[in-house]
């Protein structure tokens, strides 16, 4: 039997496999076998709740959809009360991803969480296209420093393992990889949506509500591979790869790229047997292989 | 809910760029009611990538049928699908109507009003309502003659039927709504509810005129999906609460008139 399991910091997934923020809720529980899982990761929380963007939020693109969802949420004491009671049965490892308007924020859910049981580890989500951070009107993954200080100030308010989750929308990913590592983080998870738009060319309007949206699925699958290869060799924590991963294939290229894990979001939409089929058909392609432990693949790529 | 991999019975053509599709499921047989829908997958391939739904059209003993306009790549892809093949298929999703509402007052007719393909989940209605004993009008409305589906198949279940199309071509001209306000101006037989499902416009005419008149409105609203299940916020609707949005796929796709800020 190949051994499946490998390590983001002190959390441990007994497979590579999870699922992507924003893409997974429990209602799946009632159609795939959530507890296979290496990890779930749940939807992105904010201090206070959220309404979100106006419909129409989904786009359908080539091999490829847009979302303009706009982090809706009822907030952190919501999701306490009654959105981690939903999950608190799955016995893979919960990730909570979050988001503030500055470094207070950020902090003060750390420390909310960290006295929370049943979470394993956070993701912090400096990717989200709705943030403010001072001066700066981008995402605060755009800028290395912005992003050291977000993840010092959650480093400093929580002792769980920490994964820091970028935006592809930058001149190079590396150096801000390199900042989240050094300000502290467990890992860096590559990559968020990439903002893109559609246009509907009978009514000459945009397909989404708010215009523009972030781009996933199988379109940005090459993009992201590269992005995960450009940090390999500019960081020593793991990464965690995701971007439209529908297959063992994608997942497996993205592992000798250098991904320790990979997150599964929108094709889990398509098919939510997907994750399923990537641990059972990874497990057949290391033993077709002959490989003993998965770890010996990541960053295998003869380049 | 369940993914079920179901076997097509029948695909065939209706009307010009109307399907109905038989699909062999006790499951979705057992389980559907009136007003829930589906999510199909309509190509193997990965465009179209997202699945797509539609309204339960009716139940048959073996399984359900789907009633759908081809407008599109995933509807195209459907409508070349051949019996024998397998259909890769979530369901049943959402709320369904409220029968309820119906049966309270029982004397009086319940309402059924459709626009365009608007009419595939409305017949699944009609069939329980039937069953109850509930007297039925239906006012079918679209933009010409070949718009129009399933009279036959309403009037065989006993239902009063009353067409309109914007040119003329068949039934009254104009508006879906011109015989609903007759209908609701007639005091003798006033109805008891009305159940509506169309484009946008339309229901907003209809939930305006059954509040002026003081009669329950249910309509079945669309949105663009892409889990169907309420996992990815995706297809919100306003509404009057505090939280300002629900979601179609989970929280309807039917939900009271009044509920929704048009
Ligand atoms: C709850 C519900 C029930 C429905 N029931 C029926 C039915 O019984 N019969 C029927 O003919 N049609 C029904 N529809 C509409 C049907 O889902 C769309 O016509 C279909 O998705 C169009 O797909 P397409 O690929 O052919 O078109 P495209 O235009 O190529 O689709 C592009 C994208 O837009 C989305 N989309 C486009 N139009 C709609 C729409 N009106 N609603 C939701 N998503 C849309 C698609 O899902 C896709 O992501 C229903 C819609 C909803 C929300
Ligand atoms: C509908 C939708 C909602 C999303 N919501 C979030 C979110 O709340 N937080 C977040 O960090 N990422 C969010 N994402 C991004 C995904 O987690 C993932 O990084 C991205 O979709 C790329 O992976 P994929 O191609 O496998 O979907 C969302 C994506 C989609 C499609
Ligand atoms: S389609 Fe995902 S929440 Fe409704």
């Amino acid at each position: 039997m190949v051994d499946l399991s490998v390590n983001i910091g002190r959390l441990k997934l007994k497979n590579p496999v999870m699922t992507a923020s924003g893409t997974f809720g429990p209602e799946y529980g009632e159609l795939f076998d959530v507890n296979a899982l290496g990890a779930v990761v749940l939807k992105t929380i904010t201090l206070e709740a959220r309404v979100g963007n106006p419909p129409p939020r989904i786009a359908e693109t080539f091999s490829g959809m847009l979302n303009s969802i706009g982090l809706e949420n009822k907030g952190l004491d919501d999701f306490i009360k009654n959105k981690l009671p939903k999950v608190k049965g799955i016995k893979a490892p919960i990730v909570v991803s979050i988001a503030g308007n500055n470094e207070r924020e950020y902090a003060l859910l750390a420390k909310r969480l960290s006295a929370v049981a049943k979470i394993s580890a956070l993701e912090i989500n400096l990717s989200c296209p709705n943030v403010r951070h001072g001066t700066l009107a981008g995402l605060i993954a755009q800028d290395p420093d912005v992003t050291g200080r977000i993840v010092r100030a959650v480093r400093s308010s929580t002792r769980l393992p920490l994964i820091a989750k970028l935006t592809p929308n930058v001149t190079d990913i590396s150096v801000i990889a390199a900042s989240a590592e050094k300000a502290g983080a467990d890992a860096v998870l590559l990559v968020n949506t990439f903002p893109a738009m559609a246009v509907d060319i009978e009514t000459k309007k945009p397909k989404l509500g708010n215009i523009t949206g972030g781009l996933s699925g199988p379109a940005i699958k090459p993009i992201a591979l590269k992005m995960v290869w450009d940090v390999y060799n500019k960081v020593d924590i793991p990464i965690i790869g995701s971007g439209g991963i529908i297959n063992y294939k994608d997942a497996i290229e993205f592992m000798l790229c250098g991904a320790t894990a990979v997150q599964i979001g929108t094709a889990v939409f398509t098919d939510p047997r997907t994750p399923g089929c990537v641990i059972k058909d990874i497990r057949r392609y290391l033993e077709h292989a002959g490989y003993r432990r998965i770890k010996d693949i990541i960053g295998g790529l003869k380049a | 809910m369940k993914q079920v991999q179901a076997k097509i019975l029948k695909n065939k053509e209706i009307a010009k760029g109307f399907y109905r599709m038989r699909i062999a499921s006790s499951y979705l047989a057992g389980y559907s009611r009136p007003g829930q829908f589906v999510e199909v997958r309509c190509s193997q391939e990965t465009d179209p990538l997202l699945r797509r739904p539609f309204g339960i059209h009716r139940v048959i003993d073996a399984g359900i049928e789907l009633l759908y306009e081809v407008v599109g790549r995933g509807t195209d892809a459907l409508s070349q699908k051949k019996p024998g093949e397998t259909l890769d298929i979530i369901g049943p999703l959402g709320n369904g109507f409220d029968l309820g509402l119906a049966t309270c007052a029982r004397q009086r007719p319940a309402i059924l009003v459709a626009g365009g393909n608007g009419v595939a989940p409305l017949f699944f209605l009609a069939e329980e309502l039937k069953r109850k004993s509930i007297k039925i009008h239906v006012l079918i409305g679209g933009r010409s003659k070949g718009h129009i589906l399933c009279e036959k198949e309403f009037k065989k279940l006993g239902a009063k039927a009353v067409i309109t199309t914007d040119d003329g071509s068949k039934g009254l001209k104009g508006l879906v709504t011109n015989p609903l306000l007759t209908a609701l101006s007639a005091a003798a037989s006033r109805p008891s509810v009305i159940y509506a499902c169309g484009p946008t416009g339309m229901l907003k005419a209809v939930s305006r005129l059954a509040y002026s008149s003081g009669v329950p409105c249910q309509v079945s609203l669309e949105e663009h999906m892409a889990c169907g299940v309420g996992v990815c916020l995706g297809c919100p609707v306003k509404v009057k609460t505090d939280s300002r949005y629900k979601m179609v796929c989970k929280d309807g796709p039917v939900f009271d008139a009044g509920e929704i800020i048009w």
